[in-house]
């Protein structure tokens, strides 16, 4: 178990002076340079230097406008999804409710709803769904995963219910405009800045809160986080209730930039953006993780996606990508782990006496 | 709340104990479920079991029922295998070119072959889970899309028709036994044998055991790691016996053959009462669970209900069977809790 980053992190909170007698590891900045985070960062960093140096046309306020554009759903539902995950639990079902708000956005579009009210009443739906899921996982106790493939299908059939194998598609174009306007010629699309403020807002929190530090109590060890008064289930369950309006909100943009509300839209995302998670650092055990990890992690699956897009590479191939990235980056921790143990096991061989032959030892 | 499922059939030995024990038998509600919707589908609608209705209820359930069963296997232990659509995607596209590259390849070896190919494949995933000591649902996430991937590059634009496979291959799913069609009875005996290695076996007693509990399981000195490894690869070669039926079954092979269908999979084994933390579940409650689930379409139909509620409903079923599992856990938890307070005082009175 590589769990110091994090045990660490819960000992800065609660400045104990037991524990301030442990060994310390590496303080400050070189602590956070060797952090999970920070290698994250800076291949993604590595990544977008070395497309734009190798790919031409890559370097462009075109490329940053599409490749964000395409990342948003992902880095939306991304955030509440992170938060879950560090609690040990995960939501499936987050795809199946940005699709029902689409199909509930347009039918409601097509209704002859003003715009404001059907955005508004489609987040409703989003929050009662996550409210659903949050009071079968937390109030109930049923297990996450059971739970959400349960809802995953449940609301994805609502939608269908919705709207049917309809199609809407005549939303007015100048909402279509704003949301895939960029702010002036930087290529940064206009809505990455809301996007911005709900990653900001989960950030915080997270790091920056006694709720936030609860959680990855809770991930850790749910008996103990009980002892030290955590409110599990009033947390987890507000969580899936973010989780909820999060994934409407992602639904509503879905709908709004291409101008199509259909049952089937962001079907099969929840895989991508559980996937996404994880490769950002996140443990599926719970107790480990952190936004600034996960974002570098979805905007890398995206930069490479795209980057081999304008490279010609199929888009379908791509996600062998998506599933090396994400085994990899599993994998590596835990080898490096099994390399440490040999050494650290070795070190204590060489320090410790040979044993005596065969003498028994101690009864 | 898995250690408490396995034993308790076993624990009481009353003289109701065999009513009894079918009475809290995991498979019952599915059962329940599964023979409420036919009979209520049939009253209104005799059509619905007619000769051919019946063979393509079996049909439809039949590639549901393999998956389940060798998703059962990994669940029980703890582990799951959320790649099995791409690992019968790419079989599948291997069984279309096969069929196409090396024309009059006898059947009985496009089934080894394919069995063959899916296993391989699930040892990756087997080896990637043990070796590196990484959750399943992880590194299975990941597969899913590299053998996607795969698959897609290797199939490009290309689909496989039935025209491009022999008569005979085809006819598997057509020609019937019994009643049965063919390849049905290939997933009835299926389920069959592994249900009988579960019961019966050491190597199956003891994935149960690893789900359970897997520090007490190599306390005990089970190999936890060769049994997953074994169950992985099991569930591959599943994958791919049912590849091999589905190219069979389904007019067309291609890129995107099986893509989606691992939450169905997982989904049928959880409402067919295998619990989602291991230790306990039945491959025959799994195989029911595939078989409610697929029947639930050809039933709205023969309802005539509107055929969008379909999903929809399969959620609800879903949901309910895990709450019900739960319920009889709590119910088993406090039993259990009754029953040692009652045994210990009578030790007590012994002293």
């Amino acid at each position: 178990m590589t769990s110091t980053e994090t045990s660490a992190s819960l000992t800065i909170a609660s400045t104990s002076k037991t524990l301030s007698g442990e060994p310390k590891g590496r303080t400050g900045i070189a602590r956070w340079l060797l952090s999970r985070d920070a290698i994250m960062i800076g291949i993604l960093l590595a990544t977008i230097l070395l497309f734009s140096l190798t790919i031409p046309r890559f370097a462009s306020p075109v490329t940053v406008g599409f490749l964000l554009l395409d990342v948003i759903p992902v880095l939306l539902i991304a955030m509440p999804m992170t938060l879950i995950i560090i609690t040990g639990e995960i939501d499936l079902s987050v795809a199946s409710i940005a699709g029902l708000t689409s199909a509930s956005l347009g039918v409601m579009w097509a209704a002859g709803f003003d715009m404001g009210t059907a955005i508004a009443i489609s987040i409703g739906i989003g929050i009662v769904a996550g409210a659903f899921n949050g009071f079968l996982v937390s109030v109930v106790g049923l297990p996450s995963l059971a739970v959400t493939i349960g809802t995953l299908a449940l609301f994805r059939g609502l939608a269908l219910v919705v709207i049917g194998d309809n199609a809407v598609a005549n939303f007015p174009p100048e909402f279509t405009a704003f949301f895939t306007s960029k702010i002036g010629s930087t290529g940064i699309p206009t809505v990455m800045i809301g996007v911005l403020l709900i990653v900001v807002i989960f950030g915080m929190l997270l790091h920056f809160t006694p709720f936030g530090r609860g959680l990855y109590a809770m991930g850790y060890s749910k008996e103990a986080a009980r002892f030290v008064g955590i409110d599990i289930v009033k947390s987890k369950f507000w969580l899936y209730v973010a989780s909820g309006g999060v994934s409407a909100l992602a639904g509503i943009y879905w709908t709004l930039r291409y101008s199509s509300a259909r049952s089937d839209n962001a079907s099969g995302l929840e895989l991508t953006v559980v996937a996404a998670v994880l490769l950002g650092g996140v443990s599926i055990f719970g107790g480990k993780g952190s936004i600034p990890g996960v974002f570098a992690g979805v905007l890398l699956i995206g930069t490479i996606n795209y980057a081999l897009r304008l490279g010609r590479v199929s888009d379908v191939v791509l996600i062998i990508v998506t599933g090396t990235l994400l085994i990899v980056s599993v994998i590596t921790p835990s080898i490096g782990a099994a390399f440490k143990r040999w050494a650290h096991d070795r070190r204590i061989r060489k320090e410790l006496p040979e044993p005596s032959g065969s003498g028994t030892p101690g009864v | 709340m898995s250690t408490a499922q396995v034993t308790p059939v076993k624990a009481p030995a009353k003289p109701n104990s065999r009513v009894g024990s079918i009475l809290r038998a995991r498979e019952l509600p599915v059962t329940i479920a599964l023979i409420a919707l036919i009979g209520l589908t049939y009253a209104a609608n005799p059509l619905f079991l007619s000769p051919q209705g019946t063979k393509d209820l079996l049909l439809n359930a039949t590639i549901m029922i393999i998956l389940a069963a060798g998703q059962t296997l990994l669940i029980i232990t703890r582990n799951i295998d959320l790649s099995v659509g791409s690992m019968l995607g790419l079989v599948a596209y291997g069984t279309g070119t096969l069929f196409v590259m090396a024309e009059g390849i006898p059947i009985w070896i496009v089934f080894v072959i394919g069995i063959l190919f899916g296993a391989l494949l699930g040892l990756v995933n087997g080896l990637l889970v043990t070796v590196a000591k990484v959750p399943a649902l992880v590194i299975t996430l990941g597969t899913l899309y590299v053998f996607r991937g795969i698959n897609n590059w290797w199939a490009g634009g290309t689909q496989y028709f039935a025209d491009d496979r022999p008569d005979e291959f085809g006819n598997l799913a057509v020609d019937s036994f019994l009643g049965f069609p063919i390849i049905t009875l290939i997933a009835i005996l299926v389920v069959a044998v592994i249900a009988v290695i579960l019961i019966g076996t050491r190597p199956g007693r003891d994935l149960y055991a690893i789900g359970s509990d897997p520090d007490a399981a190599i306390l005990f000195g089970i190999k936890v790691q060769k049994r997953v490894l074994v169950a992985f690869l099991a569930n591959g070669a599943l994958a791919g016996l049912a590849g091999v039926l589905y190219a069979a079954r389904f007019n067309s092979v291609g890129a995107t053959t099986g893509t989606g269908m691992e939450l169905n999979v997982v989904a049928a084994a959880v409402v067919g009462g295998v619990a989602i933390f291991g230790g306990s579940g039945s491959v025959i409650g799994a195989g029911l669970g595939a078989l409610l689930l697929t029947t639930i379409t050809g039933a709205l139909t023969a309802l005539r209900v509107d055929k969008f509620w379909q999903q929809a409903i399969v959620g609800i079923l879903i949901l309910a069977a895990i709450l019900i599992d739960r319920l009889a856990s709590l119910r088993t938890a406090r039993k259990l809790k009754v029953s040692n307070s009652v045994e210990g005082a009578k030790q007590e009175e012994t002293k």
